[in-house]
């Protein structure tokens, strides 16, 4: 091959492997086994819908299933619930790119369910009807509590919905090359499919399938990658801390302070925590976020209206953690052999955040990229991912659809007396309502950064639900004045916080990074630790915290430097192998460059974040550790200045009826 | 039957409401901070006390994964022991209160 040959190849090469990249991880010839089961996953799920339309006439239906569904059956629909694609993708990504850290994440989530368990299911059900509103309106004032627990629950649930619907979109057009707009459309008509016809029997049931297929399919790829180590844990271990990928990946985590280590000590390190999560008092922050927060989301709390009674709501919690926690136990492993079968390299060339994870160890497990095993395990992940995402945004649709119908048309603006063929109406109206808004969104937001807002779900639910409904299930002396007060400074200090947060976009960040994946980075001298000034400059950057040392580092030459030097040296390489590898470099410097240079246009001009800064005011991505005891202190102190009788009159009442169950909402008789 | 047959405040001083209150407020109060306290030992110690985290104990299983392993275990044995005790005595209790609760004027 002469080299003119070669260089004219080239352009043509780099920009096949990145349309390949555009159009989704399965290859072409393979789409049709993708569809095959998108198209099954798809079809079972409107037989479903197909059935449970004909169960749903009655608000108790639509809203609850008729309270007929069993512990163990809501066991398994709340894991569908809360297993959702940021947390299964998400979590199996970040294992297989930090490690240790990663996995701390799985123990919060499921440990949120002991405050659910022991202080939030059974008294709401025993006191609540259908939503968040009913549980607070119980003896404070109706209209006012219900306007707030609406208005909380909608705004939830839009934060949450909106992360789903963009990380969705993002998903299926990364797996299989479908436009982002039909992705996000397609999700909504079939989300909407589901609740509206369906209402909840659909949704708990189509929750339930996924969770299902979820687990079997990570128990496969589970299975499939401990199989070689002979099930033995050190083994597998062993296994990853001798992997050169990972010791690689740990030596860029980590930067100078690998020099001195060995390979081995490099790949145990990725069993240690701190590759990740540096802030301490940022994991606590997240921590508290987590463990409060799932208690207060209004689509896992509608879902302990849907069994008979408080007993069923217990038997649920206890299975959804069985299923929850072995589920995470597994992330581990799925995150480990991503890491030790895919490499962290190959995974952020596909996704940034590590999100295609779990996919593509998928499709290795099965044979790989040319493989029609391999392809179908692609697909059968890809479809649940997909069924994920249909089936959490359903029940986050039909919360917010309960919020509008039940509590604001229904109990504030008809006061209680619509009839119940209007009430049905109004619910499925508010269905359809929401789900377009969902889709809306979701296109509005294509190619913005939605990370921040499932943790701003999470720190609004933990602020400004939890402690409200806490309180007023708990504490004599709550009421009205302080669920709206609470309700209030809780949810929207930890909105203002995020957006002050480090999660927002900071143009100039962004335009500084780009300059340095360009034009490379000068040689820097070492800085000595600084001191913290006190406990307020760790939270916020308005004076010094405390940083370690950093060493000195040397200049690192930018992407083009490094793609023209690499296209130099391709044209004196002869093994065809040593090439294959040039080129594989070439294509992600160009793609590096490609990103650097779009950033820098899309960013032109523009110096502060959405709040008008130039950077993060608040050092922590979580806001939790400051807008979780405001809200609860402005609970207490709202309910300390304000008199109300009802809320007094009606305590005696409340406690009684949600340690007890007397005169809770029963089953529908079918 | 209505609604208003019932006289909550007396329930509410009813002395097996009473002991329901008590003996449920304590246990529930009890396993929540010992799991509160227990979760948060997990970012501290990754934080402050990383040495500890690192100890290798069975080839390269460490401290810190047996750590993080052992919440899942911790958080299943409260769930366990608060469902157990729930399902034999809070809600024999109950029931106990419910049957009786239209005799208490």
């Amino acid at each position: 091959m002469n080299v003119k040959n070669i260089l004219l190849s080239l352009p043509l090469l780099s920009a096949s492997s990145l349309a390949c990249a555009a159009d989704g991880a399965v290859a072409d010839e393979w789409k049709w086994l993708t569809f095959l089961v998108f198209g099954g996953i798809i079809a079972l799920t409107m037989y479903i819908t197909f059935w449970a339309s004909k169960k749903v006439h009655s608000t108790s239906e639509f809203y609850a299933a008729g309270r007929s569904i069993s512990g163990m059956q809501n066991g398994w629909a709340i894991a569908g619930d809360y297993l959702s694609a940021a947390s299964f993708l998400g979590i199996a990504g970040l294992i297989s790119l930090y490690g240790y850290d990663g996995f701390m994440y799985s123990v919060g989530f499921l440990v949120a369910y002991i405050t659910v368990l022991l202080v939030i299911a059974e008294p709401c059900r025993n006191i609540g009807k259908y939503t968040l509103g009913d549980i607070l309106a119980f003896r404070n004032d109706p209209k006012k509590t219900k306007v707030i627990a609406a208005i909380s629950t909608i705004t939830v649930s839009i934060f949450y919905l909106t992360a789903q619907m963009v990380g969705g979109g993002v998903l299926i057009k990364t797996l299989i090359g479908i436009d982002y707009e039909v992705s996000v459309i397609g999700v909504g008509i079939l989300m909407l499919a589901y609740v509206v016809f369906g209402g909840m029997v659909a949704t708990t049931w189509v929750q339930i399938v996924k969770a299902v297929l979820l687990v079997i399919a990570s128990i496969v790829l589970v299975a499939l990658v401990w199989a070689p180590y002979g099930f033995s844990l050190p083994g597998f271990l062993d296994g990853v801390v001798h992997d050169a990928g990972i010791q690689k990946q740990v030596a860029k985590l980590i930067g100078n302070a690998a020099a001195n280590m060995t390979p081995e000590e490099l790949g145990q390190r990725f069993l240690e925590p701190g590759l990740f999560l540096k802030n301490p008092i940022d994991q606590i922050s997240l921590g508290m976020a987590l463990v409060l927060g799932t208690a207060g989301l209004p689509h896992i709390l509608m879902r302990f209206f849907t069994v008979p009674n408080a007993k069923e709501a217990r038997k649920s919690v206890v299975w959804a953690m069985g299923i929850i926690g072995g589920f995470y136990v597994l992330t581990l492993f799925l995150g480990l052999g991503a890491a030790l079968h895919v490499g962290p390299a190959n995974i952020v060339a596909l996704d940034k955040g590590g999100n295609m994870a779990a996919p593509i160890l998928a499709q290795y497990l099965g044979g790989g990229a040319n493989s029609m095993m391999g392809n179908f395990f692609l697909a059968f992940v890809a479809a649940v991912a997909f069924a994920t995402i249909v089936a959490v945004v359903a029940g986050l649709v039909l919360a917010s659809a309960s919020a509008m119908a039940h509590d604001i048309y229904v109990g504030v603006i008809r006061g209680n007396h619509a009839s119940a063929d209007e009430q049905v109406k109004a619910a499925r109206i508010s269905s359809v309502i929401v789900g377009v808004v969902a889709i809306v969104i979701g296109i509005m937001a294509k190619g913005q950064n939605v990370a921040h807002l499932v943790g701003m779900a999470f720190a609004v639910a933990a602020s400004g639900n939890l402690p409200a409904v806490f309180l007023t299930l708990y504490w004599k002396k709550c009421n009205t004045g302080g669920i709206v007060l609470g309700m209030l400074v809780g949810s929207f200090s930890a909105i203002a916080l995020v957006m002050i947060s480090p999660n927002m976009t900071y143009p100039k960040a962004v335009i500084k990074t780009a300059h340095e994946v360009l034009e490379g980075t000068p040689a820097k001298d070492a800085v000595p630790a600084k001191t913290s000034e006190g406990f307020v400059c760790e939270l916020f950057a308005v004076c010094q915290n405390a940083e370690p040392a950093k060493t000195a580092t040397e200049a690192k030459s930018g992407a083009i430097e490094k793609l023209a030097k690499l296209n130099a040296g391709m044209v004196t390489m002869t093994d065809p192998g040593v090439l294959e590898t040039a080129k594989k470099d070439a294509g992600k410097l160009e793609k590096d460059i490609k990103k650097a240079q779009d950033d820098l246009k899309k960013f032109e001009g523009q110096t502060t974040s959405l709040v008008g800064l130039e950077k993060p005011l608040l050092r922590l991505k979580n806001p939790g550790i400051l807008s979780i005891p405001l809200g609860f202190l402005c609970v207490i102190l709202g309910s300390l200045l304000y008199r109300d009788k009802r809320a007094e009159e009606m305590w005696d009442e409340l406690y009684v009826r949600q340690n007890t169950g007397i005169h809770a909402e029963g089953a529908t008789a079918h | 039957m209505s609604k208003n047959e019932m006289n909550w405040a007396n329930i509410d001083t009813d002395p097996r409401f009473q002991a329901l209150h008590a003996k449920k407020t304590r246990f529930l109060w009890g396993l929540m901070i010992v799991s509160m306290v227990y979760y948060f030992l997990l970012p501290i110690g990754t934080a402050y006390f990383q040495d500890i985290f690192k100890i290798k104990i069975w080839g390269p299983f460490n401290v810190g994964l047996l750590f993080a392993l052992s919440q899942f275990i911790v958080a299943w044995a409260i769930a366990y022991i608060y469902a157990r005790r729930a399902n034999t005595e809070f809600d024999a209790m109950a029931q106990e209160i419910i049957n009786d609760a239209h005799n208490i004027k």
